[in-house]
């Protein structure tokens, strides 16, 4: 399957690797559309299970952009890697899916996706400053008022 | 203040032949959306033209929590996130950590962890039909499912000590050895049940109300479902048997014999059929794990990540020691990322856990079923009557703890 890839996109991927019986791919932040309808129109790939997010601060760039698809038909699984600083296309043109799962890593991480058709906070309150799961960001001691004094 | 806010409205006259099209908030306190789950819905007459499902009123941030705690102290917060379905969190997490420590867990352990995820999905299938079947006016039935489940919650108390929260499925086992005599009430509800799931049918199967409100009723194409991320009763509903215990077998799934319920309906009344004839399926493997209950240990032999027997810990020095390391120090996960899947009640539950090689996960994500099912409401219920959208609502099986987390 990645060789099928490699064939079609050389220079997509990045790495990859098997680690417990699980695929895992490097994709190249820019092909990551491509890739995504790869899957899903040549590969059978009909669900994207997850797309979310892994904070490597310090390390620069720091956001790895994870996405899990499956694939019912052939009963296999796959995880793409993205890694990038901020920004990154929105797979929802691919999957569907993958709007809730990219607004709620925009509300938490503060990634960008461009393109998104419905770019709004989530879970978080609309007028929250910050991105709550960024590793810079304290789990504790953060006071929020709920708008009772304004 | 409100003059200026009803003015325009009231001076709004319709096109000719142009009808009003109203804005309802619906929830978040809403009885039928059992949580704080807002819908706003964009009506015209009866039927909606459009549905925003707002969630995150129960953002507790439990994944942020989990980057603070140690390996162990996470399988609390994993009870809190679906608490009608605690034990199979549970065992998603534990399974996810076993594989990224390489651990085996012995045999009897499993089928233990098998046998509750089973009666877990009894229980929460319980609930569920009590609310369903309350939302669409069948009060009875509310009163009797949630008879059983209390016998249910009296098993989890009895193994665990806790009715709801009972975190008793840990990383490399179980918490505690089941007590003495474990079997007596499990196979009490064995064979009490079959014929409580008669009795809920006798009175819906045949209930004209409960089958106009049913029938015909929520119903999507298959391959928009899989778009949208729709899995668990739902899909299977649909013809499509997803479940993660036939499709890649955990906890030894592949030594019980059982069927995946499947249905071609599509409707409200479908999901209902499947969920019933899922919970008779789950009593046959609850069935064949108590008559092929493995004997042996219920931890796995390791010193460095399984918390010592407490009689071995008072009486072996090194016992001692690594009980001390283990709860100060908290285990050591090597470097590496799992993406474990198991079938929750709800559907497709995966936990995505990456470890840096601390004391600590590096970041825990959990794509849970609520969230994927609650994202195709609005395929659901557009162009459908508000009516509708309790019975579509209620087919939904979503838990607000368990979608927002």
């Amino acid at each position: 399957m990645a060789a099928a890839l490699a064939a079609v996109y050389p220079a997509a991927i990045t790495g990859g690797a098997v680690a417990h019986g699980e695929l895992t791919l490097h994709i190249e932040p820019d092909d990551i559309l491509a890739v995504l309808e790869f899957f899903k129109r040549q590969q059978q790939f009909e669900r994207l299970s997850t797309v979310t997010a892994v904070d490597r601060y310090p390390l620069e760039p720091r956001f790895e952009i994870v996405y899990h698809l499956q694939s019912v038909a052939r009963n296999l699984r796959v995880r793409l890697k993205a890694t990038v600083t901020a920004e990154i296309a929105s797979a929802t043109a691919v999957y569907a899916a993958a709007n809730w799962y990219e607004r709620e890593v925009f509300d938490l991480f503060g990634v960008v996706f461009s393109g998104h058709p419905d770019p709004r906070r989530i879970m978080m309150p609309d007028d929250w400053e910050g991105h709550p799961l960024r590793r810079d960001f304290p789990t504790h001691g953060f006071k929020y008022s709920y708008g009772e004094q304004q | 203040m409100s003059e200026t806010i009803t003015e325009p409205l009231l001076h709004q006259e319709p096109e000719a032949g142009a009808t009003r099209r109203m804005t309802l908030n619906m929830g978040p306190q809403h009885p039928s959306t059992h949580g704080v789950l807002r819908v706003v819905l964009e009506l015209d007459g009866e039927f909606i033209e459009k549905a925003r499902p707002e969630i995150g009123y129960l953002h507790t941030g439990i994944e942020k929590q989990c980057e603070a705690l140690n390996w162990q102290q996470v399988i609390t917060l994993t009870d809190r996130v679906d608490y009608l379905a605690n034990l199979s969190n549970n065992l998603c997490y534990s399974l996810a950590v076993e594989k990224l420590l390489g651990l085996e867990v012995p045999p009897k352990a499993q089928f233990l962890r098998v046998l509750l995820a089973e009666l877990t999905r009894i229980n929460s299938h319980l609930v569920w039909l009590g609310t369903h079947a309350l939302d669409l006016g069948a009060m009875t039935m509310f009163f009797l499912t949630f008879r059983e489940r209390e016998d249910l919650l009296r098993i989890f108390e009895m193994f665990s000590g806790q009715r709801l929260m009972t975190s008793y499925i840990r990383p490399g086992g179980l918490a505690l050895d089941p007590p003495r005599g474990w079997e007596k009430p499990v196979r009490a509800f064995l064979e009490d049940f079959p014929s409580k799931i008669d009795e809920y049918e006798s009175l819906l199967n045949a209930n004209p109300i409960w089958l106009q409100r049913t029938q015909g009723i929520g119903i999507l194409p298959v391959e928009e479902m899989l778009e949208i991320g729709i899995t668990g009763p739902l899909i299977r509903a649909a013809g499509i048997p997803l479940d993660a215990r036939k499709m890649t077998p955990y906890s030894s799934y592949e030594k019980f014999d059982f069927k995946v319920p499947t249905e071609t309906g599509n409707d409200v009344f479908a999901r209902y059929t499947v969920r019933m004839a899922e919970m008779r399926e789950s009593l046959k493997i609850v069935r064949q794990a108590l008559e092929g209950m493995p004997e042996g240990p219920t931890r796995a032999e390791a010193h460095r990540v399984v918390l010592p027997e407490r009689e071995k810990m008072k009486t072996q020095m090194e016992a001692l020691i690594y009980h001390f390391k283990i709860v100060t120090e908290g285990i050591a996960v090597p470097e590496g990322e799992v993406f474990q899947v198991v079938e929750s009640p709800r559907g497709e539950l995966g936990y995505y856990v990456v470890s840096d090689g601390s004391g600590k996960p590096l970041r825990v994500h959990m794509r849970t079923p609520s969230f994927g099912n609650l994202q195709g409401l609005p395929n659901l219920v557009e162009k459908r009557q508000i009516s509708d959208s309790i019975a579509i609502m209620g087919s939904l099986d979503f838990v607000l703890g368990d979608c927002d987390r």
